[in-house]
């Protein structure tokens, strides 16, 4: 089998006496779509933060592609292809959709050092940005002033900001989180779209999606991975059953 | 987008009546309006680029007089040692400010906030201080410059008219230049970082060393203004750089329209004509002053020039 493209190792974090992130061993297949569920307090985000840098681990390696990221800063390692989206909607607000992403491919095109070119009229920046625009839907929305979208919006908005960066992998945090069912219909419909070509992990609470469409997924509670394996399995096993997604519940 | 709105009116006007003022002053024989423009002009400088660093990168900085103190200073100092060539004088003003904020730049742009405002402060107070020490510059009373700027007879800075045409037309350049700057991909990632830093980072983008360097660029344009406010006064003193200055630069780039790049212009000219206005009906013209800046603020969020137009995106 090839090498992974992420492979997480004895990851630890605690914040306090708390363990958040508890001796995690996990690998991320290239081209995989692999989701982590858990119910609220299993240190999801605490894990995406630390994969994407915006978090130190306190011990545990992380490897993306062939390199030991796990002191790398946030910046380098999504120069190095790892994108993010959060949970909670992080955009610029005052920008339009397109300057939105059209500076999601600004950060992966070189530096920023240049001081006097208009950069709305630079078409090596506005193509890729539509076209990461049109992939999750929102062409027609380019001009609109980010703060005037609505939430469901925003949330495509993050996906295409991360897919501007031509990512090796990404990282969803939550991408269905606060939308309703119609809402949610569709980003399950783009990540389809994305399957296959892009490596993804994905956190997500919106169960009937995850099964949809993980290749792979990881049971985390308590920071500790209880269960991995494909979604029949998961579905399948009693001691996930009984933590997490409850004796009655049928999925 | 319309080119003849009212916020692109208000700054062609600002420098129609800017560009006319030396007439006018002729005309009605009161050489005062002639300085007062001037004055207006130079301190326009220094707000247009405070405003770079506050309006569009979020970095509000109280200490950024002392960029122009640096610059009066250094054309004081110079000329105190009979080295009044312009040639020199300027370039180093420029280069000394620059300097100077790099160094503050590297030490405040690690904090964030309120922190930020107070570092700004610390280092402003410390450099105040500094000049205030410096007894062989005249401590605080300050150093008279007895020789203007040289240029070799290129450009009379001693001759009040075209040395106001001077300060014109680096003033135009100035806001030329924050105009380019704002739209290039430096201005994106600069005002990206006011609007979600974290973002910003996770996208890739390493955004210490550009809020640098707008801080170290807008510190050199501040310095200008300084070369060019010694020549004015022809005179330096500490007091150019207090914090109370610093405030006033503030107050400009609140008045105009933090965000809006001509804004500062805008509110520079404001501030030093309701100064002078208010000051002939009372000795305490901050009393009529404060109410009327807390009005502003209150009502008109984006200062003056963004109470005319009313609508996002705010680069006019």
């Amino acid at each position: 089998m090839a090498e992974p493209m992420m492979e997480i190792r004895a990851l630890r974090k605690s914040f306090g006496g708390v363990v958040a992130t508890d001796d995690l061993t996990l690998d991320v297949g290239a081209g995989e779509l692999h989701a982590v569920i858990g119910p609220n307090g299993a240190g999801k985000t605490t894990l995406i933060s630390q994969l994407s840098g915006a978090l130190m681990p306190d011990s545990g390696t992380i490897r993306f592609d062939g390199r030991d990221i796990t002191r790398m800063p946030p910046y380098a390692r999504s120069r190095r292809g790892l994108a993010r989206s959060f949970q909670i909607t992080s955009i610029f607000p005052e920008f339009t959709a397109l300057d939105n992403v059209a500076l999601a491919v600004q950060a992966h095109d070189g530096h920023s050092f240049s001081f006097f070119r208009d950069v709305r009229r630079e078409a090596r920046l506005r193509d890729p940005a539509r076209a990461a625009l049109a992939r999750v839907g929102l062409e027609a929305r380019a001009e609109v002033t980010a703060r005037y979208m609505s939430h469901g919006e925003h949330r495509q908005l993050e996906i295409a900001m991360a897919l501007a960066t031509n990512p090796k992998m990404l990282l969803l945090d939550e991408p269905m989180a606060g939308m309703g069912p119609e809402e949610s219909g569709l980003m399950v419909d783009i990540l389809k779209g994305l399957k296959g070509e892009q490596t993804i992990l994905l956190i997500e609470h919106d169960m009937d999606a995850v099964f949809r469409l993980a290749d792979r997924i990881t049971v985390l509670v308590y920071g500790r991975a209880i269960a991995s394996g494909a979604p029949e399995e998961i579905r399948a096993s009693a001691e996930v059953r009984h933590a997490y997604l409850g004796e009655d519940e049928t999925v | 987008m319309a080119l003849l709105n009212a916020r692109n009116l208000v700054v062609l006007a600002t420098f129609a009546l800017l560009a006319l003022a030396p007439a006018y002053a002729a005309w009605v024989e009161t050489p005062f309006y002639l300085d007062l423009g001037r004055r207006m002009m130079i301190l326009a400088i220094g707000a247009l680029s405070l405003n770079l660093i506050m309006g569009f990168g979020g970095m509000i900085s109280f200490g950024h007089a002392v960029y122009i103190g640096i610059g009066a200073y250094t054309v004081g100092i110079c000329a105190f040692h009979e080295v009044t060539s312009g040639f020199v004088q300027w370039p180093l003003a420029l280069a000394i400010s620059a300097a100077v904020a790099l160094v503050f730049g590297v030490i405040s742009l690690r904090t964030r906030g309120v922190y930020f405002i107070m570092i700004t402060l610390a280092l402003a107070q410390m450099t105040f201080y500094l000049g205030i020490s410096l007894d062989q510059y005249g401590g605080d009373d300050g150093l008279t410059v007895y020789a203007p700027s040289d240029f070799a007879g290129l450009i009379d800075v001693d001759d009040d008219l075209s040395f106001y045409y001077v300060v014109f037309v680096l003033l135009a350049l100035c806001l030329w230049f924050s105009q380019r700057l704002i739209r290039s991909r430096f201005g994106m990632v600069l005002q990206g970082a006011r609007q979600n830093e974290g973002r910003m980072e996770a996208i890739g983008v390493p955004v210490f060393r550009y809020k640098l360097t707008a801080f170290v660029i807008a510190g050199t344009m501040a310095g200008l203004a300084g070369a060019l406010l010694a020549n004015h006064t022809d005179f330096v003193n500490p007091e150019m750089a207090h914090w109370t200055r610093s405030g006033d630069l503030i107050i400009m780039v609140l008045l105009g329209g933090m965000g809006s790049i001509a804004g500062p212009i805008v509110g520079a000219a404001a501030f030093l004509l309701l100064e002078e206005l208010l000051s002939g009906v009372t000795e305490y013209w901050q009393v009529i002053f404060g109410p009327f800046l807390i009005l502003v603020v209150l009502y008109a969020r984006g200062g003056i020039l963004g109470f005319l137009s009313r609508k996002d995106g705010g680069d006019g």
